[in-house]
């Protein structure tokens, strides 16, 4: 049978549509100003070209933004009633929804991921936190912490590029609602939503200094973790850094909570529903280019399946569309930087070395831009590097096992511990991989899912402090 | 990217014998009862969630004119009322040969589709033409008949002269687990169809879960079921896109299993060229670019047509049309 | 028979996987009352035994963990139980090794015990108050339960010898956890014979595992041991703190910090220190028929 051809039209999502500047400031105490560190020149990784110019912060500035946030903290934040506090959050969650189309082209231009993502998922769930976590502000009291719980002061956070808007309101919704005031640090390679979110702080006219943002490489936020008038430290980003950042801290009693990498396991049992597994594993390793900490990285399927999913899901994976990440067609984007394309390929030329069996998405990349095309690797065994490293990329390592022990033991075999997955119809044995498979998040007959009101967080390596729900407030409560 | 004429269905090659795995699992009810029972699960907000995400797809410029053309060329314009007169379906089958006067090159229509006893009417008004002619039979819509009644019935549908056959299941035998039943009357009906092609209509709407849906598909797919269908029309819901991706997955899996092309056919509600196309996205990622022809997936629709015609316009004039500038029929 | 009986002396040994060694290193020192009259010899844990002691606690963790909150609650308040039965003999270790008056040591020995009941309660409460039922927007059941952070490393206080003690493990064990201990340096009786009391209660040989020795000696060994998953550095010497949180940081395990002076252990506790060994689990499943 002949079979058709049928070409989508590109279905570009307009880029006006983001009302991109030339240049962009930090954001100091209610006004955007000029950093004194050396400019930075964020690039379009789709296709290479540069977005803007962003000025960064030099330890000087973040010791400004620091003073002013102590200042707002100790003049007006830290002693506003909660009530009034949870307006000003309200506030910010209606305009990032009322923006909404901006800021996911924004992101979309900035970051690489399809529009799709930051049109559903990015901006949507930022607007979500803020409005879930306005909320919280006057009804601390109930939050399992004792009747009249604290904020602990300043906050300094350093987010990463892979959800940069969604991770800039994962940090500053909760700190804001518990009474704290913020300096955060957007990714040197995604700084543009996060300042649209201090343009949004200021239209909605929070207090000055309450949130400052400062753009900049790795060296900002080392002197942001290492300022001395911080009263907390949040860290999103890999496991190497944050490591770093619990050793620079150690003696100065700061609150610290980190949420770092994963190499999550994604379960599946011969009794699975096959077909929504399939699209669970897609989803869990491919969503925004598998630039998730939680993505479901290792694929552990029960032997007597694999051959019939592996099958389907190849078949699957070979529709995922490779592009444009403002084609609204386009599932999978651009990958972030050269250096994180650099890292996927190279990681990939060990699964080859080590003796993996590699597939790859007979997709067309562009022939610009920083693309990966899909790839899956089977008959890998956990000794290998992509069964233990975190590659962060489109990139899936298949194991296989005989029984639920030895599911559970592979998957825990790991010093991660944020996600984990579990695909199979049977009830009873839903619940006894959930309470063992040792991680912070368990998906079971699906996988990525975030709420504003589910508590998200790792085990061991993956990190300590949770993010969403009540449990997430005690990161920001002198508790 | 040429639109598909519409051109008669070729029939499904169904000549090489199936994998004696599968030809085993109809050799009793039991049998039958534990291969239907141990297909994997359908999760239902896993395959609603991947439906909705799909119909996300923006389909622009010739894509969507070539959808349009193609979604033209599927449809089983439909007619299935107690008020149906021979009148009536002569017209349709007027507007199934030409679907749009002002605009000749538009495609036909796959087939007109319409009760046993206007299906001589219907052969009449389109002889000599590519446009076939569907009969509903097996005491559609409920199927609640004796089988010697809906065999006539089908009977009468073939000597009338009907290319194509749309039978009803048996909901309740289906529900209280009487699989062999619902296999055998297949069977039978397949069997008096002869030459007409056989779409089995599983009317999702009463089956309720995904798991029967997919249940229901893989009976009629073994017992030879050219099609499957979704719905009568007459139930609420009718075709949704979350129950066609269930029977999409089934007949991609049937052709993984045997090698043999089943088609699909959504019928009721689909009303709008935009909905249409949501449904050929579906096809075209969840079963494959192979059906996306008239020969393996149609549309079960009345209104559709009109807006399809009426989009297809806009789209070659550059603006809107509106209602009054298509015929209804 | 002579009104000059000759006591038998006890021999304090270490604690590990429900067994009571000496130190493999064959070390033991000598332990004084507060006015430095001669106690006992305890055994002088080694780096080695600290290893033991992880294994142990890790080899306990799956048992321990597994059992249900209220077989927990159970086995932990038979130990309370036990505790009553040796008030007299806590009392007296109490008093030598703390210096304090019988009066106020027995105040302090019903305060420990008081304690244990009070934590032993807590284990088939914490799920309720720590975990949730999510309300998440979409059409899933998302909960989420508290659950033990693993094998805890408590560096016991110096002062508190039994009181400070019991605050300090009884939470790491209601939660579920495995826990090796390393008692004050200088006033170990109390904890060894906490440790006798563990090994013929309920509580499975590896979930307690208790170290005497030199804390500074062992602290490093064991904040920066790979199988460990948080460390309450209470007990550390000051001049470690920072040392052992930054070797700590090399596998990202929790840290309780060392409050700048040791606490009045006799104050009615909050449930931090049980917080502070728990992991919240969030599960999601979609909801479909």
């Amino acid at each position: 049978m002949d079979s058709t051809v049928w070409e989508y039209a590109p279905a570009p999502e307009s880029r006006d549509i983001a009302n991109l500047r030339a240049s962009y400031r930090m954001f100091v105490d209610g006004q955007f100003v000029d950093g004194t560190g050396e400019p930075l020149k964020t690039i379009n990784p789709a296709t290479g070209e540069v977005l803007a110019e962003v000025s960064t912060a030099s330890t000087a500035d973040v010791d400004r933004a620091v003073k002013a946030a102590r200042r707002a903290y100790d003049r007006v934040w830290g002693k506003m009633p909660g009530a009034e506090r949870a307006k000003y959050l309200f506030r910010i969650a209606r305009m990032i929804a009322e923006r909404a189309r901006e800021l996911a082209v924004l992101e979309s231009l900035d970051n690489g991921k399809p529009i799709r993502e930051s049109r559903d998922v990015d901006v949507p769930t930022a607007s979500a936190h803020f409005f879930y976590h306005a909320g919280w502000a006057d009804k601390l009291g109930y939050a399992g912490y004792g009747p009249d719980p604290k904020p602990l002061g300043v906050a300094g956070q350093v987010i990463p590029w892979n959800f940069p808007l969604l991770m800039a309101s994962w940090k500053i919704a909760p700190a804001l609602a518990c009474g704290n005031t913020v300096v955060l640090k957007p990714a040197e390679t995604t700084p543009l939503t996060a300042l649209v979110l201090a343009e949004i702080c200021q239209q909605a006219d929070l207090p000055p200094g309450v949130v400052n943002i400062l753009p900049g490489a790795g060296d900002v936020g080392a002197a942001l973790v290492n300022h001395p008038d911080l009263n907390k430290v949040a860290f999103t980003g890999s496991t190497e850094v944050g490591k770093q950042i619990q050793r620079d801290l150690a003696g100065t009693g700061r609150k610290l909570t980190l949420e770092l990498g994963g190499k999550a396991a994604n379960v599946v049992f011969e009794d699975a529903p096959l077909d929504q597994a399939v699209e669970g594993i897609v989803n869990g390793i491919f969503f925004n280019q598998g630039h998730v900490c939680c993505a479901g990285s290792r694929l552990l399927v029960a032997e007597s399946a694999a051959d019939e999913l592996l099958a389907k899901l190849r078949a699957r994976i070979t529709t995922l569309r490779v592009g444009d990440p403002l084609d609204k067609n386009t599932d999978v984007g651009a990958i972030n930087s050269a250096a994180q394309l650099a890292r996927i390929t190279s990681l990939v030329a060990a699964g080859d070395d080590e003796g993996a069996e590699r597939w790859t998405s007979p997709c067309p990349l562009p022939d610009k831009g920083f693309f990966f095309a899909p790839t899956v690797f089977s008959n890998v065994s956990q000794a290998m590097r992509i069964a233990r490293e975190e590659i962060f990329g489109p990139v899936l390592s298949v194991l296989t096992f005989r029984t639920p022990d030895e599911a559970v033991a592979k998957a825990n075999n790991t010093p991660y511990g944020l996600s984990a997955g579990v695909w199979t119809e049977k009830g009873s044995r839903i619940l006894a991989m959930a309470s063992r498979l040792r991680a912070g998040v368990v998906w079971a007959n699906t996988f990525n899912r975030f709420d504003p009101a589910a508590p998200f967080g790792g085990y061991q390596e993956s990190g300590f402090g949770r993010e969403g729900g009540r449990a997430g407030l005690e990161a920001y409560l002198d508790v | 990217m040429a639109a598909p004429t519409a051109t008669p269905p070729a029939p499904p090659p169904d000549a090489a014998p199936l994998p004696a795995d599968l030809a085993e699992v109809t050799r009793d009810e039991s049998t039958l009862r534990r291969f239907l029972h141990g297909l994997p699960g359908v999760d239902q907000v896993g395959v609603e969630q991947r439906a909705a995400t799909l119909a996300t797809r923006s389909i622009k410029k010739a894509a969507k004119l070539w959808a349009i053309d193609t979604a033209i060329s599927m449809v089983d314009l439909t007619t299935l009322e107690g008020a149906d007169t021979p009148g009536k379906v002569r017209s349709l089958a007027a507007k199934a040969k030409r679907p749009d006067p002002d605009h000749p090159e538009t495609p036909r229509v796959a087939a007109v589709c319409v009760y046993s006893d206007l299906a001589g009417v219907a052969v009449e008004a389109l002889a000599g033409t590519s446009v076939g002619v569907a009969s509903v039979a097996t005491a559609f819509p409920s199927g609640r008949s004796a089988r010697s009644v809906k065999l006539a019935d089908v009977a009468e549908a073939v000597a009338s002269g009907a290319s194509e056959v749309d039978m009803v299941i048996d909901r309740g035998a289906f529900l209280s687990g009487r699989y062999g039943l619902v296999y055998d009357e297949i069977v039978e009906v397949k069997t008096a169809c002869g030459a007409a092609h056989l779409k089995v209509i599983l009317e999702t709407g009463e089956l309720a879960t995904y798991d029967n849906v997919r249940r229901a598909s893989w009976l009629a797919l073994l017992a030879g079921g050219d099609f499957i269908k979704t719905s009568t029309g007459k139930v609420t819901p009718a075709a949704t896109l979350p129950v066609t991706h269930v029977m999409l997955q089934a007949v991609r899996d049937w052709h993984e299993r045997t090698g043999q092309h089943r088609g699909v056919k959504p019928a009721g509600g689909i009303r709008t060229a935009k909905d249409a196309i949501r449904y050929l996205v579906a096809v075209h990622e969840v079963a494959g670019a192979d059906w996306l022809t008239p020969a393996l997936f149609r549309f079960g629709a009345s209104s559709l047509l009109n807006d399809l015609v009426m989009q297809r316009r806009t789209q070659l004039d550059g603006h809107y049309s509106g209602p009054d500038y298509v015929t209804v029929d | 028979m002579s009104d000059t009986r000759v006591t038998v002396a006890k021999t304090y040994k270490l604690y590990i996987g429900g067994a009571f060694p000496r130190s493999e290193s064959g070390r033991s020192y000598p332990v004084s009352d507060s006015r430095g009259a001669f106690l006992a010899n305890a055994a002088q844990a080694s780096r080695k035994d600290a290893r033991d002691a992880v294994v142990a606690a890790r080899k306990a963790f799956g048992g321990w963990s597994g059992a249900t909150a209220y077989n927990r609650g159970q086995v932990l308040y038979r130990v309370a139980e036990m505790l009553e039965g040796r008030r007299e003999q806590f009392a007296v270790e109490v008093a030598a090794s703390e210096g304090v008056a019988p009066r106020r040591a027995q105040s302090l020995v019903d305060a420990a015990i008081d304690r244990w009941v009070w934590y032993a309660g807590w284990t088939d409460k914490l799920a309720a108050v720590l975990g949730a039922a999510n309300p998440v927007a979409g059409p899933y059941f998302s909960f989420s339960m508290p659950e033990p952070t693993g094998v805890v490393v408590v560096l016991a206080p110096q002062t508190s010898s039994l009181l400070g003690l019991v605050s300090v493990v009884a939470p790491v064990l209601a939660g579920g956890n495995t826990c090796v201990v390393v008692s004050g340096q200088s006033r170990p009786l109390p904890a060894i014979t906490l440790s006798e009391v563990l090994a013929t209660s309920d509580v499975p040989g590896g979930v307690v595992n208790m170290l005497t020795g030199r804390t500074a000696e062992l602290a490093p060994w064991l904040a920066a041991h790979g199988d460990v998953n948080a460390i309450d550095l209470g007990g550390a010497p000051a001049s470690q703190l920072v040392d052992l949180e930054r070797a700590a940081a090399g596998t990202v395990k929790r840290v309780l910090r060392a409050p700048a002076t040791e606490p009045d252990w006799l104050r009615v506790p909050d449930i931090a220190r049980l917080r502070a060994f728990l992991e919240t689990k969030t599960v999601w499943h979609p909801m479909g028929v």
